[in-house]
């Protein structure tokens, strides 16, 4: 299952990650908050899209992911 | 709608903090938002975009000169909190205002524009930047001060968002030991800070300004506040 920035709202077309809650491999439940990003003055909590394990971490710390990007995966 | 005001007067940032995330998770599951005053002890508090260079002292100068450090889960970079300075946390649920993160911080910063006005000052949003400004006046004679951006900096504006329910929010410097602000850049901004009592000459009442900001808020996001 892919973990995607959602949409922030119109007029924000991308964000940057600042935090990982989980590290791959952790096991993560529906609706966990697993990554937080950042936009302007603005951080927002991204929560798992399933329950499974942390597969991958695709934006790493300090990089730009687009509204509708790919942050990680979850293995269900 | 209607939401609830709450003051916490005088308190620690940390507790504050916690305090705030209790209330954060209640906003979550029941919708109704709150708006929570307090001021707190000075503590330099460093933002999700910390910069480095965005400290003027090393944090052991700064502790040792009275003021705490902290890093906080908002927006934005560095910036202080001092007794005299108005924080206003709002805890809204998003959901109901179109789940657009641009257009809430526009209204926080519109809400502090439209009270500084109603105190008679002149204060602006300048494109690319967060918090809320006014021009200086003395800008082409300020040679050697830092405000190269010829305004000073008034307000400061950093949320975070959980399951679509804000928290942190704003800061209005009504009254507080400006001398303080000289530990950081502001927001990583080379911009000089100023008050409320500074630009009209006289303190003011700190009750007074929380009874404005509860009515240009009111007005804003179109909701009753319970107090």
């Amino acid at each position: 299952m892919d973990i995607i920035l959602p949409e922030l709202g119109e007029g924000i077309s991308k964000a940057t990650v600042v935090c990982w809650h989980a590290k791959v491999g952790d096991m993560v439940h529906l609706e966990d908050e697993i990554c937080e990003v950042t936009t302007d003055k603005a951080t927002f909590n991204v929560e798992a899209p399933a329950n499974g394990r942390l597969k991958s971490m695709i934006i790493p710390l300090g990089q730009e992911v687009m509204v509708g990007g790919l942050l990680g995966t979850i293995e269900e | 709608m209607e939401i609830i005001a709450e003051d916490w007067g005088l308190v620690d940032y940390t507790e504050a903090y916690q305090r705030q995330r209790v209330v954060v998770n209640d906003v979550i599951a029941t919708g109704r938002g709150r708006l929570i005053f307090c001021e707190h002890p000075p503590i330099v508090t460093l933002g999700r975009l910390f910069k480095e260079g965005s400290l003027l002292f090393t944090q052991e100068q700064i502790k040792q000169r009275g003021a705490a450090i902290e890093t906080v889960d908002r927006g934005g970079d560095a910036t202080l909190h001092a007794p005299g300075q108005l924080v206003v946390y709002v805890i809204l649920n998003l959901n109901l205002y179109g789940r657009n993160l641009k257009s809430y911080l526009e209204k926080l910063q519109q809400a502090a524009v439209d009270l500084l006005k109603d105190f008679g000052i002149l204060a602006v949003g300048i494109p690319g930047q967060r918090g809320v400004f006014v021009p200086r006046p003395s800008f082409h004679s300020s040679k050697g001060s830092r405000s190269s951006m010829g305004y000073d900096k008034i307000v400061s504006i950093g949320i975070g968002v959980r399951k679509w329910v804000s928290y942190h929010g704003v800061g209005i410097n009504v009254n507080p030991d400006l001398s303080l602000f000289s530990f950081i850049k502001p927001c990583g901004l080379d911009v000089q800070m100023t008050s409320m009592a500074q630009l009209l000459g006289h303190p003011l009442s700190m009750g007074e300004v929380k009874h404005k900001w509860i009515e240009f808020f009111s007005k804003i996001f179109k909701v009753n506040i319970l107090q």
